[in-house]
């Protein structure tokens, strides 16, 4: 095979150019068995790999984290000594600067993340009948996505309960909503307030039943 | 490459990739990246389709089980992501950037030559150099995993020579909108 015979050689001239100088193997055929990945701890609070942390916008969070989890990997990098070694090549003037932004980032993500909440809180789930053709109806829920569900899913659960279409569209606003066939404003209420399925975690008290009358003399 | 990524607007399909195709970029992978295919088959099974998932600007992800593996930009080099890299570190040759440069590369910034000529900083020796335009791990000084994945912008050589400007630039780093993504 051709190609196979071109690829070993690029294999060999670029080990030549540049071994890579963090893990320096020894030369030789590759060892059959796959190599066995690193593995990473990864902060349970920002994600990030632990030795990060302090660059993220959560370091207070991320320390007591890593505290619970790992007090090994804690002793390493929040210990007096390895505070000392990582100020490193800075000067103090720079350091205490990336301190104070450290905490300065820290209180705006947490400003932020308060917001979220409260807006969260405060949004509105609409289930809205809509008239279609006199005796029949569809229901249109708005607001869904505020309290994290995935519409899809939810439009997919509503279809099998109900035995209708249920489909996401987006309104004349821009926004997505999950539209019903069917006049099911009370199941789909219910639904909501018994927690059914993926409709997780939303207060009954933020949902609210309207209702659309079709205009007179239009389409 | 990744500051900015809403997997709701800017992907626009998903879509099994042809065997065919998988093999190219099989070799393509073993031959840009410094891998095994035994390690390679561990992290990819050649029985698991690839998953092409196209997004905005001509980027493509390439996900097993809808995890993202790699990523490439047009027809550019591939790109492991950040986290296949931090469990293989190897597979990339490795810059280093010192310790002011952290703050910047985690709001997304490219990569200035001071940054890796600095004391905290490293590029691989005169012998090793790289060209241009390869991929390549950012390191942090003091710190243990990779920070980023990025493209050099300039000859290892040339950095050192020039010391100014845009050195590697970024394409992906811890806390972006890609890193956030675990799976698609």
């Amino acid at each position: 095979m051709p190609a196979k015979k071109n690829r070993d050689k690029g294999d060999k001239s670029a080990a030549i150019a540049d071994p890579p100088p963090a893990a320096s193997e020894p030369e030789g055929p590759p060892p059959p068995e796959p190599r066995p990945p690193v593995r990473v701890l990864y902060c349970g609070v920002c994600t990030f790999p632990v030795e990060y942390c302090e660059f993220g916008s959560s370091l207070t969070r991320c320390k007591e984290w890593l505290h619970e989890h790992d007090l090994e990997a804690y002793s390493k990098y929040y210990s007096d000594e390895a505070l000392q070694a990582k100020i490193g090549t800075l000067s103090l003037e720079a350091q205490s600067k990336l301190e104070q932004e450290t905490a300065k980032k820290e209180a705006k993500a947490e400003a932020k993340a308060d917001a979220a909440l409260k807006k969260k809180l405060a949004s509105q789930v609409t289930i809205k009948r809509i008239e279609r053709n006199k005796r029949k109806h569809v229901t249109s829920i708005h607001g869904l996505e505020a309290f994290d569900i995935d519409l899809k899913k939810a439009a997919k659960q509503f279809a099998s309960k109900f035995a209708t279409g249920a489909s996401v569209t987006k309104n004349p606003q821009g926004l997505e909503e999950i539209v019903v066939q069917g006049d099911v404003s009370d199941e789909v209420f219910e639904m909501i307030e018994g927690e059914v399925g993926i409709l997780k975690g939303i207060p009954a008290d933020n949902v609210e039943i309207v209702e659309e009358k079709k205009k007179k003399g239009g389409d | 490459m990744f500051k900015k990524f809403q997997p709701s607007t800017d992907i626009a399909g998903q879509t099994p990739i042809k065997s065919s195709v998988q093999r190219s970029i099989r070799s393509a992978v073993l031959e840009q990246w410094k891998i095994e295919p035994e390690t390679l088959e561990a992290v990819w099974p050649k029985k698991e389709g690839l998953v092409l998932v196209k997004c905005r600007e001509h980027i493509s992800i390439y996900t097993v089980h809808g995890e993202p593996i790699f990523f490439q930009h047009f027809d550019g080099p591939i790109y492991p992501t950040l986290r296949l890299l931090h469990k293989y570190p190897y597979i990339l040759p490795m810059v280093r950037v010192d310790r002011g440069a952290i703050r910047f590369l985690l709001a997304g910034a490219h990569m200035m030559c001071p940054g890796f000529t600095s004391k905290g900083g490293y590029l691989p020796p005169a012998e090793e150099g790289l060209a241009a335009g390869v991929p390549v791990a950012i390191h942090a000084e003091g710190k243990e995993h990779a920070v980023g994945v990025g493209i050099t912008k300039l000859a290892t050589e040339d950095m050192k020579k020039v010391n100014k400007g845009v050195g590697v630039e970024t394409v992906t780093y811890v806390g972006d909108d890609f890193w956030v993504i675990q799976s698609l």
